[in-house]
């Protein structure tokens, strides 16, 4: 099915939801060449497409898309041109699909510093919870992703470290809820052990896992936005990101992100880190010392 | 546990009314035992299962052989127990070996140490003391004790053999049992001969049991044989015990269980409907079965459930049943469901198997009303009949 601008803002008008998304050219950031840019202007054509077909202004909100893959100068056109169509809001569309976290913050970065600071900045298919930190400290305020309930599907739970894997051996015994500091109703009732037995084997361990990984995502978010409306955001990124990197070791990318973003979390890291960076800094290669999952 | 007839069907017929009460929770009886994987239902969470009528909801058949690899006895013992480790304290858990999705028997493999299941983990013999084991750590309300069930063709030598296992094992069970089988089911077999369920009804009743587990039924036998089988049965046992009968699904077999004294029903019959895209739409009282008639279109389905799947209902903006308050039919129509059944999203069973649960609850308790008022039999007569004139009028359309 080929499907046109003009058709996919008339089947979401019919649909009737509240915030409706313009269609837009969508390419692999892993792919280089003419391809991205011809997507990028091809999305600020339809945007005015999607603008005409749009036949309830007044109820729902078209939010357009920017695309322009990992390509600051196309990234650029494509922000300054759907700001000049005025729309209630915009989204960061064409990441979160492989391409390296580097250069994956760096976009949302360009992106959010040129859209407008009253309007809604939805970053697509974003994403895991450290991500989702990133992007809000980056000005993002808007996200979506199927990662909580296919996960759940898996068999992980989300909890403030990382993933928690029930599918393993040694759940089969442990009596402790998914998260003690959850107040979910999975974790009010159920042990790791009970959902080890159902987890991937029963569709009622998808949806235990599924409203306790939900309920995860819905505290970091309500987490996120009293910390930042009580002025102690910069102390909740350092706080999550300690609970998450108990060793110190956060990656670089969220090192470089966070620089930009202006929050300090050099108490987070440990000194090896630095070093790394400091023997970097000199021209000096140690890469033959690291085993290689460590090095940024 | 506390059992007591409440009301019982004058001339003649078998049918009653009932308590079951345990704990600080009542249960009237004849009513349906709910069933489960791992003991919670297959698609309706533990938040939504509150919101089913109650209190006939709290009846939940647990299989203990669900749990026989994981977790360990004594991780369940830590845990405190299936009321602890379901997160439902509230509920009235009925514990029996085998069942029709999961956990069927094997008879051929079981021997005289133990009965043979086939199991997701595979084929696993259980023995009494296995059995017990589980029982010991699980500690569901009432459990039935480990029998051999037999399908109604194997030859007559085998069958005497598995009411004599079944007795033994019964026995072996309540000799392990610390409460002396306070909470136990005796388990009735015989297969289809009349002498050995007499025979094993008769013994089964002489043991130190709180009631009566009816099995070996739903494997093979025809349904008129079934009807004078149980009698049977139930003729040899005391009136004042419940007597629970499981594999009868069906609204007539729960009928013609009720007519021969039956109390409990444990049955994975809305299982399989929900699993098949069916949605119950059988008019349960007088009112709702003349506004179905000549209503009816039986391309998709028949009068007692239509299969949600077919494409006569992608444009259907009715509910289900008008009139049921589930909370599908309060909030969806049958286009929806149609739609989730066809995009294969997993939210079409737990609506269908809210409201299939809902509806039959409604049935249940429509059967008591009927013996409380003394008019099973009418009650019984009419759902007959106007099953066969809506089936006729069907094969007369086609």
């Amino acid at each position: 099915m080929l499907l046109t601008p003009e058709e996919s803002i008339n089947i979401q008008n019919n649909i009737g939801a509240d915030i409706i998304m313009a269609l837009d050219d969508v390419v692999k950031t892993t792919i280089t060449g003419p391809r991205i840019e011809e997507a990028m202007y091809r999305t600020l054509r339809w945007i005015d497409r999607c603008i005409a077909a749009h036949k309830k202004p007044d109820v729902q909100n078209l939010f357009g898309i920017v695309q322009g893959g990992l390509d600051p100068v196309l990234r650029d056109i494509c922000v300054r041109g759907l700001v000049e169509r005025n729309l209630p809001g915009y989204a960061i569309g064409g990441l979160a699909g492989g391409e390296d976290k580097d250069s994956f913050w760096r976009v949302v970065a360009q992106c959010t510093a040129g859209l407008p600071e009253d309007k809604p900045r939805y970053v697509m298919g974003v994403g895991y919870p450290l991500d989702i930190v990133v992007c809000s400290a980056l000005g993002a305020d808007m996200y979506d992703c199927v990662y909580p309930t296919r996960t759940a599907r898996f068999g992980s739970a989300l909890v403030p470290e990382g993933v928690l894997k029930l599918k393993q051996n040694a759940m089969a015994t442990d009596e402790r809820p998914i998260d003690p500091s959850c107040p979910c109703m999975v974790c009010k009732n159920y042990t790791r052990a009970y959902l080890h037995c159902l987890v991937t084997k029963d569709p009622m361990g998808s949806q235990l896992l599924s409203y306790h990984n939900l309920s995860f995502m819905a505290r970091l978010s309500r987490d996120l936005h009293m910390s930042i409306l009580e002025g102690r955001f910069p102390e909740f990124v350092r706080g999550f990101l300690r609970v998450q990197f108990p060793k110190g070791d956060v990656p670089k990318w969220v090192h470089n992100a966070m620089e930009v973003a202006g929050i300090d979390i050099s108490e987070c890291c440990t000194p090896t880190n630095c070093q790394h960076d400091a023997m970097e800094a000199a021209g000096v290669d140690i890469s033959e010392f690291c085993p290689p999952t460590r090095c940024p | 546990m506390r059992f007591a007839v409440t009301k019982v069907c004058a001339s003649g017929a078998k049918a009653r009314a009932g308590l079951l009460q345990i704990g600080s929770s009542g249960v009237e009886t004849p009513a349906l035992l709910l069933s489960t994987r791992k003991g919670l239902p297959a698609f309706m969470s533990p938040d939504l299962l509150s919101s089913l009528p109650l209190p006939d909801s709290l009846l939940l058949n647990v299989c203990p052989t669900h749990f026989i690899e994981v977790p360990p006895s004594k991780t369940i013992s830590n845990i405190g127990g299936l009321h602890r480790m379901l997160g439902l304290p509230d509920h009235i858990l009925v514990a029996a070996a085998g069942e029709s999705t999961e956990c069927l028997p094997s008879s051929d493999a079981t021997n005289k140490f133990g009965a043979s299941f086939e199991t997701p983990a595979g084929r696993k013999l259980v023995k009494p003391s296995d059995y017990m084991e589980l029982i010991s750590c699980l500690q569901p309300n009432l459990w039935a004790s480990l029998a051999d069930e037999v399908p109604a063709w194997v030859n007559e030598k085998r069958n005497k053999t598995s009411v004599e296992r079944t007795l033994r094992w019964l026995d072996a069970c309540i000799a392990l049992d610390a409460a002396s089988g306070r909470n136990s089911l005796g388990v009735v077999v015989g297969g289809s001969s009349i002498e050995q369920r007499k025979l094993c009804a008769t013994e089964v009743s002489k043991r130190n049991v709180s009631g009566f587990w009816i099995g070996g039924f739903g494997l093979g036998e025809s349904v008129e044989e079934r009807c004078s089988l149980l009698n049977a049965v139930t003729d040899c046992l005391p009136l004042e015990k419940p007597r629970i009968v499981s594999r009868l699904g069906l609204p007539e077999e729960v009928l013609e269980g009720v007519a021969s004294g039956i109390d409990l029903f444990d049955s994975t019959y809305i299982y399989q409907l929900t699993m098949g895209g069916f949605a119950l739409i059988f008019p349960i009282d007088m009112v709702e079965r003349e506004m179905q008639n000549g209503v009816f279109d039986s391309s998709a389905g028949d009068s007692a459930k239509i299969n949600l799947r077919a494409t006569t209902y992608r444009k259907d903006m009715s509910r289900i049943v008008d009139g049921c308050t589930c909370f599908t039919c309060q909030n969806h129509t049958r286009a929806y469901l149609n739609h989730l059944i066809n995009v294969h999203e997993m939210l079409a069973q737990i609506l269908l198997e809210i409201h299939n649960t809902h509806h039959y609850l409604r049935f249940f308790r429509s059967i008591r009303e009927a013996i409380k008022a003394g008019e099973f039999d009418i009650f019984w007569k009419q759902f007959v009949e106007n099953r066969r004139s809506q089936i006729a009028a069907a094969a007369i359309r086609e």
